[in-house]
C-alpha cells in the first residue's frame, strides 16, 4: 500500500537511471501522426494488410511463372453462358462494378456522417453493406460453379494445378475481408442510427470507410493481375 | 478541416471519382474482351488502368490527398518494398521453370 501513497514522480525517481531515460524517451507526449488515433491505427493495420496481399500476389506470380503445364485462361474459366453465346468474365465484371459502387456509397456515407445527417449516413452505410453482401454471394456462386467443374486447390481439368491454389487462396482471403467488412459496417450503421457518435464525432465512420475502400483497392489488383492477365 | 480532423468535400468529387472508376474498369475489361495483342501491350494497359484506379481510390475515397505529409509517407513508402519481393520471386519463378523443364522434360 506504500506504493500508492507515493507520487508518480517519486516512483519514477526510484527507477534506475537508464530505465528512467528509456521510459522518458518513449513517453514524453510525443506524437508523430497528428490525426485521430483510431485513424492512425487503421492505417497501420491497412499497411500490414497490404503486405499480406502483396505477398499473395507475389506468390501467385512465382507459381504462374514456374508452372510447366499451360495456365488456364481466366477468360474461359470464368465465362458465363448467356443464351447460346459465352461471355468471358461476365460475373467477375459485375462483381467489380458492385464493389466499386459500394466504395462510392461508402464515401457518401462518410460525407453525410460528418454533416451530422444520421439518417442518410446510416442509409448509405446499409447500402454499402448490402452491396458487399451481394459481392460475397456472387463469389460463393463462382466458387460453387468452379468446384462442380472439378477445380481444386491441387488440381483442375484445364491445366496447371497451381491455378487452383492461387485462386482459392487469394479470392478466399479477399472474400473473408469483405465478409468481415459487411459485419463491421452493419455495427457502425446501427451505432450511427442510435446516435452514438453525436458527442464523440463521426471519425469512426471514416475509419470504417478506410477499411472498406482498402478491400476495394485489393480487388482492383486481383481483378487486373489474376483475372485479366 | 485540419483542426477538427473531419473531411468535408462536395459530393461531386465522389461521383466523378466513381464514374472514372467505372470507366477504367470497363476499359480494362475491353482490353481483355477484344484480346488486344501483342500481350505485352495488353499487360501494360491493364496495369496502367489498375494503378490509375488505385490512385483514385487512395487519393480521394481514402482522403490521402488531404492528409498530413507524415502520415502520407508512412502509408505510401513501405508498400514499395513489395515491388522488390515481386521482382525477386519472378526471377526465381523463371529459374524454377527452367529447372523443371530440364529435369522433368516438359
Amino acid at each position: 500500500m506504500a506504493q500508492q501513497t507515493q507520487s508518480l514522480e517519486e516512483r519514477a525517481l526510484a527507477l534506475p537511471r537508464w530505465l528512467r531515460d528509456l521510459v522518458a524517451d518513449w513517453s514524453s507526449d510525443q506524437q508523430t501522426f497528428k490525426v485521430n488515433w483510431g485513424k492512425a491505427m487503421m492505417w497501420i493495420f491497412i499497411v500490414s494488410d497490404i503486405f499480406v496481399f502483396g505477398s499473395f500476389l507475389s506468390a501467385y506470380a512465382a507459381a504462374r511463372l514456374s508452372a510447366t503445364l499451360p495456365w488456364p485462361d481466366p477468360a474461359k474459366v470464368f465465362a458465363l453462358h448467356i443464351g447460346e453465346s459465352e461471355v468471358p468474365l461476365l460475373l467477375i465484371a459485375i462483381m467489380t462494378f458492385v464493389l466499386i459502387s459500394s466504395s462510392g456509397t461508402m464515401a457518401i456515407a462518410v460525407k453525410y456522417g460528418y454533416e451530422r445527417n444520421r439518417a442518410k449516413a446510416a442509409l448509405f452505410l446499409t447500402l454499402t453493406a448490402l452491396l458487399g453482401l451481394t459481392f460475397v454471394g456472387m463469389q460463393a456462386f463462382e466458387w460453387t460453379k468452379l468446384i462442380h467443374e472439378g477445380f481444386r486447390p491441387w488440381a483442375n481439368p484445364m491445366g496447371a494445378p497451381q491455378f487452383g491454389s492461387s485462386f482459392f487462396m487469394i479470392t478466399g482471403f479477399h472474400g473473408l475481408h469483405v465478409t468481415a467488412g459487411v459485419i463491421y459496417l452493419a455495427v457502425i450503421a446501427s451505432q450511427v442510427l442510435r446516435g452514438a457518435y453525436e458527442k464523440i464525432g463521426y471519425q469512426r465512420v471514416e475509419i470504417a470507410g478506410l477499411y472498406w475502400h482498402f478491400v476495394d483497392l485489393v480487388w482492383v489488383f486481383i481483378f487486373a493481375f489474376f483475372y485479366l492477365f | 478541416m485540419e483542426h477538427s480532423g473531419e473531411q468535408h468535400h462536395p459530393i461531386r468529387v465522389y461521383l466523378v471519382v466513381w464514374g472514372l472508376l467505372f470507366l477504367l474498369s470497363v476499359m480494362s475489361y475491353l482490353v481483355d474482351f477484344f484480346e488486344v495483342r501483342p500481350r505485352e501491350l495488353a499487360w501494360f494497359l491493364i496495369t496502367a488502368f489498375a494503378l490509375f484506379k488505385a490512385g483514385l481510390i487512395v487519393s480521394y475515397f481514402m482522403h490521402v490527398r488531404f492528409e498530413r505529409l507524415s502520415l502520407v509517407y508512412a502509408i505510401l513508402l513501405p508498400p514499395l518494398l513489395i515491388l522488390a519481393l515481386t521482382a525477386f520471386v519472378m526471377a526465381e519463378g523463371g529459374y524454377v521453370f527452367d529447372v523443371r523443364a530440364l529435369f522433368f522434360g516438359r
